[in-house]
């Protein structure tokens, strides 16, 4: 088997929000209060091959984005650890681990947030690969244009700020900074969510093009099933901090198996669905302050038995190269499952 | 057929700005019979949702509407003066916008707000008043509505609070209701939910409705007819198994081959080159000729609204028939 290019063990990551000094009294008191944990991200396992897209699909606050920092070195874990290339990052040399780190690059949501608006093109782009030896100053020049070709934006633009651009545009900048280090892995967090659907267009294309003549690997985060659909070999589907479905692309859209991800693939709108009558699953996504004990999604699913709310079902192989976390996949469930398959 | 809910004819909107004038709304024709959903489709700037301000009259300076009429039941509203104006908005048109957070008032709990809105154009008792809020709360299928009344918007979510201001369109049973992309914030479960009680309320109660969005997959199951919007101007309207199976336009065949899901996995994008035009520098003639497979000399004029197929508008030199006809480019 080859090496995973990236993978993480049982990565967690808790945002505690502390008590205030009137809480604490409180607490000294006798009161019933505690610092408040969230989280985000809980126990999560996925490798990402070299030249693989991953894409991570999930509703706002799933910690789709929390997870996608993490591996993006951004973040720290509170538990759990991140390889790259079969090594923990941070156990390495220096030199290695920044190596490492500069492989690893990431493109954000927001083009107009993401960019500073007082450099220059020519600086968001240049001024890392400077700092950090790839190339010499007097070589700048070149190679920003060169990556500036690259991306899709033409050169003499260069000396021009953010503002100046046009939504698309900017993120083609933000992609511009991620490949000047020569990163190995890009983690592209609903890098085009923010666009026009033409312009989308034009950036997935974008991105499918990079990968081709950079060999380039993604970790693809997006809350539309339709762009994952599209660009991703695997998916991975995430609900309140837990990977609940990891599968091929063809094989989750053929046969979704938890009920999570059936109910997402049911909703998302499609082209080729004409007056159709919309039939939701019901609920929102709780709080990830106080979520549902056992299956985090039992009080919204259609299939909820006495087991799901009292144990958390494991993420266990139900065919190669497939996992999902539903307890009807589990001995006990079998017999459910077949009847459900035959209705 | 009995008289329309909603006629516009060449609606001009413009916004006369220190730069120059902004035409954002230039030349826009539609007709609404009673109980329909039209879906307007448009990238940002193409002057869809000033489409629908123009319609409910919320027009703000520099902003003006300079041409055109809208018939409201064969009552004129441009030029209507503010009093006739405020007695249809909200009761007999009603408006759901794009970020509910923003349209709800903060500091009002839900059940006065709801109230406000039955009392500023009818005469009922503040108890009456409640039950209906109640009542049209538990319509748009909010759990445990009487508890819901008594909140401030910041305790409930963006999907909850997206059904209160829907509950507040219907609150009068309007005729109209123009919704602003109502659902671009939400989650896909939670939009799905959203587009489910539109789609039963408009059934129910006979209301037509506009529904501004950015994104055909979206009226593709929702609405009967579709109008796409580029620079102002509508360039193609039909309905909308015609308008997606079969564009004439070549911008919505352009936008339908950028939808993801209408493609093959791994294929690139059939995308449209280049970007959506600057409003105030507009090529002369067609708008989308810069970004256009057909463009040619002819497009330097500006094309009118031709019907080349039954109940098909479309404004183009070169339409994509099923047939090339003479003249078209191959």
């Amino acid at each position: 088997m080859t090496h995973a290019l990236i993978e993480t063990r049982g990565v967690s990551k808790r945002f505690v929000k502390r008590l205030d000094t009137a809480g604490r009294i409180a607490r000294g008191l006798g009161a019933d209060i505690d610092d408040e944990t969230v989280h985000a991200v809980d126990q999560v396992s996925l490798s990402v091959k070299k030249g693989e897209v991953l894409g991570l699909v999930g509703e706002s606050g799933c910690g789709k984005s929390t997870l996608g920092r993490m591996v993006a070195g951004i973040l720290p874990p509170s538990d759990g650890e991140i390889l790259f290339e079969g090594n923990t990052v941070g156990s390495l040399s220096a030199r290695e681990n920044q190596a490492a780190t500069l492989a690893v690059q990431m493109i954000f949501q927001d083009p107009f947030a993401s960019l500073n608006p007082r450099m220059r093109v020519e600086d968001i782009v240049g001024e890392a690969p400077q700092v950090h030896g790839l190339v010499k100053r007097q070589e700048v020049g070149d190679y920003v244009d060169d990556i500036l070709l690259k991306v899709g934006l033409d050169p003499s633009v260069k000396r021009r700020y953010p503002h100046q651009f046009s939504g698309g545009q900017r993120q083609r900048i933000g992609i511009a900074r991620a490949l000047a280090v020569r990163p190995r892995f890009l983690v592209c967090d609903e890098s085009i969510a923010a666009l026009d659907v033409s312009i989308q267009a034009q950036v997935i294309n974008l991105f499918m093009q990079l990968r081709e003549d950079l060999d380039l690997t993604y970790l693809f985060i997006s809350h539309d099933l339709s762009v994952v659909e599209h660009i991703s070999d695997r998916i991975a589907i995430m609900y309140l901090g837990r990977i609940v479905e990891m599968a091929p692309t063809d094989a989750l859209f053929e046969a979704p198996n938890h009920p999570y991800t059936k109910a997402l693939l049911d909703e998302v709108p499609r082209l080729d669905q004409r007056k159709r009558d919309f039939a939701p699953i019901k609920g929102e996504i709780p709080s990830p302050l106080d979520p549902p004990s056992g299956c985090h999604f039992h009080p919204r699913c259609p299939h909820v038995g006495p087991r799901c709310s009292a144990e958390q079902p494991v993420l266990a192989e139900i065919s190669p190269g497939r996992i999902s976390a539903c307890h009807r996949n589990t001995q006990e469930g079998v017999g459910r499952v077949a009847s459900l398959a035959a209705t | 057929m009995s008289t329309p809910t909603l006629e516009v004819a060449g609606l001009q909107t413009h916004f006369f700005t220190r730069d120059g004038t902004l035409k954002a709304v230039d030349g826009v024709d539609f007709t609404l019979g009673p109980g329909e959903v039209l879906g307007l489709v448009g990238e940002s700037g193409s002057g869809k949702s000033v489409t629908g301000f123009s319609i409910i009259g919320l027009v703000d300076p520099p902003g003006r509407i300079v041409g055109g009429s809208i018939l409201y039941r064969g009552q004129e509203l441009v030029g209507a003066n503010e009093e006739s104006l405020r007695g249809l908005r909200g009761n007999r048109i009603a408006m759901i916008f794009q970020d509910p957070m923003m349209t709800l008032n903060p500091v009002l709990r839900v059940d006065t707000q709801m109230i406000e809105a039955i009392q500023a154009h009818r005469r009922m008792s503040t108890k009456e008043a409640r039950a209906k809020a109640r009542d049209t709360l538990d319509m748009v299928g909010i759990p445990s509505p009487d508890e819901r009344l008594r909140n401030y918007p910041h305790q409930l979510s963006g999907g909850m609070r997206q059904r209160v201001a829907i509950a507040i369109a219907f609150l009068n049973e309007p005729d109209l209701i123009i919704a602003d992309e109502p659902t671009t914030a939400l989650d896909v479960t939670i939009q799905a939910q959203i587009i489910h009680e539109a789609q039963n309320l408009c059934r129910r109660t006979g209301t037509a409705m506009i529904w501004i969005t950015h994104d055909l997959a979206v009226v593709a199951g929702l609405a009967d007819r579709i109008a796409v919007m580029y620079a102002g101007r509508i360039v193609e309207q039909g309905g909308t198994d015609d308008v997606i199976d079969r564009p004439l336009h070549p911008y919505t065949a352009g936008l339908l081959g950028s939808v993801p899901s209408a493609n093959k996995r791994g294929v690139p994008l059939r995308q449209i080159p280049g970007m959506t035009p600057n409003l105030m520098k507009l090529p002369a003639g067609c708008a989308f000729r810069t970004r256009c497979a057909y463009g040619d000399g002819a497009c330097a004029t500006m094309p009118e609204v031709t019907q080349p197929l039954t109940d098909r508008a479309c404004r183009c030199h070169h339409p994509l028939l099923p047939i090339p006809a003479a003249g078209a480019p191959a």
